[in-house]
């Protein structure tokens, strides 16, 4: 296979990262040309295209060292130093296929759900795409601010003009809260850039520049700030709950699926390896940990008392992302894949939920949990794809929340084993959540009339749920094909963490006692 | 050709643009008394002043590709600085005008005196630009200013635009009063009004101080009147709202570029040496601007208003270029300002179109659903508005990035910080209206605005053509970029030629 796919010709591996990126964008011209009943069919064949492109990588993708692969750059803006660059390594190959994956199924789960201004849905869709895989691919600063900042124009308008009653207050906090903190990243990579004296904005010379750990420090808070607010990190999750809940159903599994995985992207992509000396620094550590630990608790507790299915699921996503952060920053391999692994599982499962209950809403055209119960008798497929993406999202023992959750706790428990003992009992929370919500949904009593003629999935939907499904079953069951891809990556970071472990503090009886600052700068 | 001034005719060639501007501003003229206004005639006195900036433009590249200098002048630069400046004016005007050509009709305005009012001043912008002397740079200031205060009160049958011009005219000439007294006094220092002998006195160290702080200080006040900067922006609101809006856009675009570039030359390149006393006062200036402009922009309920608080906003990005005053500012600044001109103005096209006869249609509500009825104002706008607001894949965005490069090599992080936050604020008010377009659905009066907001055929040519360049130079930059880094080279390098053609 993996011959046969290096031999398309003329190289698949020249051209596949820039037919991922601009396809969509040819896609959106089509839909604009198109006429407004024709514009989901068009969007979901030229994203459907994209993911079959993207297929592979899969056997095409070598993690070799550990490095780019597939890389090629561009001069784009000389004077600056900018180049349109491209690269694929074992962390963002997966961030890729999610992307080139969630995109269809999302299109294709709005056939429905999206009844007016298709036309300008569907190319705001494309145009996130488009952004979202050039978040992952790019290894160039510039471009990949340029597509950080990019993919928030389309979802200011999913959100704003097809979402909910109080879309416009939710869409406007979204765009606030991430501009605030990716202005505030782009003065930290122009500190780096002048510091790195090459005159470049290449990931390479990024990772050359030679910073004091006062530095590191202040740049490691405009990083974490931004890249925070995206995961999002407990307390800075506010604006979620608000997006998830306005936003359609396609909007939310986007949001949900990509759009929070660029923040932990950003954190292994660039938080760990620009700043491996901040990052290891005790307090820093210690911050991060806490507020992984808080968010995965508290957003449990707050998830456990919301009547809105929708905003409880939006909720867990809090308490996921927790899972990642304690797993990045515990700074084992174990840890690090973990977090990886969360990250993919979050992806396929949240996604997953927010479809199911953008089914639920396009027959009942409510989101109360009260308002179900007893759907299992009388939608059964439904209900079994309803009950395992719940049992993959609360991390049971044979699905994907499973694999991601227990190498990101044991990985912690290496380094901070109070912490990872701490962060456990948030799978027991995670259950106390979502089950009681899949009991009054699907099992107790067919009390109201309005719920015996709720319809079972139709081919439609078993279409988009089945690739959901089947991937949380597979990575739950069979993990090792993908941890394989990513080890090699990790370790790139750790390595690099290593290295500055060991000029930081070797020799030094206390690891504090070498640093200059005092740690009250770095969360704000 | 090369320029020697052994012979005045040399200097007129130097000053070719202006000259080609200035006699056409008097055929239009007229033009306007010889053929009465009426049917489509005004506008075609307006495409006559459009041709007139085309020649002068040409004229302007002329100088800029085949000219060379046997020497300097004292009076005059004929530096790429310059040049490209008075690109920036010839857009500026052209654009306003085209705009113009359906609203002077409309409202029944006297085209010839009109269009040559704007070319008049775009003269005197261009003198601004060109000027190696304070007193050049006076007879430019006035020379636009004179326009510009006729042209706000132009709209006789407003009272609006008759208490804005009466207003800016009674301001402007006490902000002007503020320069000339600092422009004395800084005579009485350095023994000149020549920007390169005023900057060899400094560095010879034979300037009066007691003289010299006062009249930097009175001259920043000068120009912080004519740029807007905040606390000298009180004009501004009521001057951009009353005033027709084509000659708002006019205003706030080129009006603010020409005392931009003349402020830039004067500290950057005449007081240099006092850097250490300047500087304090352009960073304060600069940060209260960009605070004041964006957080009282938030409050504006009137689109016309919240462009003219944007306005003095932008003014504060541009301060910090000034603050840093390295070669990648100062680029930075021509090229803000080509963009910022483009946006602003196109801008403004929108909303001359959504305003109607009455131009009382500029409340955000009117904007209600716009963006459904009118796709292709709606698309059009968001992109302006994106770009204003600095959002990449806009000019606007390369733009503002250039400033912050600038301030990062000058190492001035916390005013970037500063620029970076109020950005943020000004994502609202921009967004607001983009809201307003596309997430509102309008009420009935909206609708009424929106089907009668039917863009004549040269505003929509502005429109496609300011949507199209703002795109491509968010994505490819770099040709203007690199033009405006070009420009830079000969604004201080030719002033030192300067000062041997003036010391025997």
């Amino acid at each position: 296979m993996t011959d046969f796919i290096a031999s398309i010709p003329p190289l698949y591996e020249d051209w596949v990262l820039h037919a991922l990126l601009w396809l969509p964008v040819a896609g959106l011209f089509h839909v604009m040309a198109a006429a407004q009943d024709r514009a989901k069919h068009i969007a979901f064949s030229w994203s459907g295209t994209v993911f079959v492109l993207s297929l592979g990588l899969w056997w095409s993708f070598d993690p070799g060292g550990g490095g780019f692969a597939m890389q090629s750059s561009t001069p784009w803006i000389e004077s600056w130093g900018v180049s349109y660059a491209l690269g694929l390594d074992g962390i963002s190959v997966f961030m890729v296929m999610l992307t080139t994956l969630t995109t269809p199924i999302a299109i294709l789960g709005s056939f429905e759900y999206i009844k007016t201004r298709r036309k300008a849905f569907y190319a705001l869709m494309l145009l996130l795409q488009t952004g979202v895989v050039g978040v992952f691919l790019a290894t160039d600063i510039f471009l990949f601010y340029v597509f950080f900042e990019l993919t928030l124009i389309p979802m200011y308008f999913i959100v704003g003009i097809w979402g909910g009653e109080r879309r416009i207050y939710a869409a406007v906090k979204f765009f606030l809260y991430t501009a605030v903190g990716s202005l505030l990243m782009l003065v930290a990579i122009l500190y780096i850039y002048f510091s790195s004296g090459s005159g470049s904005f290449s990931y390479e010379a990024f990772l050359g520049a030679d910073l004091t750990m006062r530095e590191q420090l202040w740049l490691f808070a405009a990083f974490a700030l931004a890249f925070g607010i995206k995961v999002p990190i407990f307390p800075l999750h506010t604006w979620l709950p608000d997006a998830h809940v306005e936003a359609p159903t396609p909007g939310s599994v986007i949001l949900a699926s990509l759009l929070l995985k660029m923040g932990t992207y950003g954190f292994l992509r660039f938080l760990l390896p620009f700043f491996p000396g901040a990052a290891q620094h005790p307090t820093v550590v210690a911050v991060m940990l806490a507020l992984g630990v808080a968010g995965i608790i508290y957003a449990a507790w707050v998830a456990a008392v919301q009547p809105d299915a929708k905003k409880l699921v939006a909720y867990t996503s809090v308490a996921h992302m927790g899972f990642v952060v304690i797993g990045v920053f515990a700074m084992t391999v174990n840890g690090l894949q973990g977090g990886l692994v969360v990250m993919i599982s979050h992806g396929i499962s949240t996604g997953a939920l927010f479809l199911l209950l953008g089914m639920m809403y396009e027959r009942r055209h409510t989101r109360r949990i009260e308002d179900f119960g007893g759907i299992g008798r009388v939608a059964p497929f439904f209900a079994t794809a309803f009950v395992i993406t719940a049992l993959a999202s609360i991390g049971l023992p044979g699905t994907s929340g499973f694999i991601g959750e227990f190498l990101a706790l044991i990985g912690t428990f290496e380094t901070h084993a109070v912490t990872a003992i701490i962060a456990a009992t948030g799978v027991i929370f995670a259950a106390y959540y979502m089950l009681p919500m899949v009991q009054r949904v699907l099992f107790n009593k067919l009390e109201k009339p309005e719920n015996r003629t709720f319809a079972d999935l139709s081919r439609r939907e078993c279409v988009v749920l089945g690739p959901l499904v089947a991937l949380m079953i597979w990575i739950g069951v069979h993990p090792a094909p993908f941890l394989r891809r990513m080890e090699p990556s990790v370790q790139v970071v750790l390595e690099r963490v290593e290295e500055a472990r060991t000029a930081l503090f070797d020799g030094a009886p206390d690891p504090g006692a070498g640093l200059a600052l005092s740690p009250a700068g770095e969360e704000e | 050709m090369l320029l020697d001034y052994t012979s005045s005719f040399h200097y007129v060639m130097a000053l070719l643009p202006e000259v080609v501007l200035s006699c056409w501003g008097m055929v239009i003229l007229i033009m306007g008394v010889v053929r009465k206004d009426g049917g489509g005639r005004g506008q075609e006195t307006g495409w006559m002043a459009v041709a007139g900036l085309a020649l002068a433009a040409v004229a302007n590249g002329w100088l800029y590709s085949g000219v060379a200098e046997d020497g300097a002048s004292a009076m005059i630069a004929v530096d790429r600085f310059r040049l490209f400046a008075n690109w920036i004016f010839i857009l500026a005007a052209a654009l306003s005008i085209v705009i113009s050509l359906a609203y002077v009709t409309r409202q029944k305005l006297q085209a010839g005196e009109y269009y040559s009012l704007i070319l008049f001043a775009t003269v005197g912008m261009m003198v601004m630009a060109s000027a190696r002397d304070l007193m050049v740079i006076f007879l430019g200031l006035e020379l636009m200013s004179i326009g510009v205060y006729a042209l706000v009160g132009f709209n006789r049958r407003d009272r609006r635009s008759a208490e804005a011009g009466l207003k800016y005219f009674l301001l402007g000439a006490f902000a002007t009063g503020f320069l000339l007294f600092g422009i004395a006094l800084i005579y009485g220092a350095a023994g000149s009004t020549n920007i390169q002998m005023i900057a060899s006195a400094i560095g010879a160290g034979t300037t009066a101080n007691q003289l010299l702080v006062p009249g930097v200080a009175l001259l920043a006040i000068g120009f912080g009147f004519k740029v807007a900067a905040v606390p000298f922006h009180m004009w501004t609101p009521d001057v951009y709202e009353g005033a027709p809006t084509p000659v708002t856009a006019f205003m706030a675009a080129a009006v603010k570029a020409a005392a931009f570039v003349a402020f830039l030359r004067v500290f950057v390149v005449g007081l240099e040496g006092v850097y250490e006393q300047w500087w304090p006062i352009l960073y304060w200036l600069a940060a209260i601007t960009m605070v004041v402009g964006n957080v009282v922009a938030l409050a504006q309920s009137n689109v016309k208003r919240m462009l003219a608080y944007s306005s003095i906003a932008h003014g504060g990005y541009l301060l910090v270029a000034l603050v840093a005053g390295n070669d990648t500012a100062v680029a930075s600044l021509l090229f803000y300002l080509l963009v910022y001109t483009i946006m602003t103005i196109a801008a403004f096209a929108v909303v001359v179109t959504v305003g109607g006869q009455s131009e009382g249609n500029s409340r955000i509500e009117d904007y209600g659903g716009l963006g459904w009825r009118r796709p292709v104002l709606g698309v059009f706008m968001t992109v302006f508005l994106l770009s204003l607001a600095g959002f990449p894949g806009t000019a606007g965005f390369i733009a503002k990035y250039q400033l912050l490069l600038g301030a990062a090599e000058a190492r001035l992080w916390w005013l970037s910080v500063v620029l970076v936050l109020t950005t943020v604020v000004s994502y609202w008010y921009y967004l607001r209206v983009a809201w307003y377009m596309w997430m509102k659905e309008g009420d009935d009066t909206a609708a009424a605005i929106a089907s009668s907001a039917d863009p004549p055929f040269a505003t929509h040519a502005v429109l496609v053509l300011s949507a199209g360049l703002i795109i491509l130079g968010g994505i490819f930059p770099e040709t203007v970029l690199d033009l405006a880094y070009g420009s830079v080279e000969g604004l201080r390098l030719l002033v030192a030629g300067a000062s041997q053609a003036l010391v025997p």
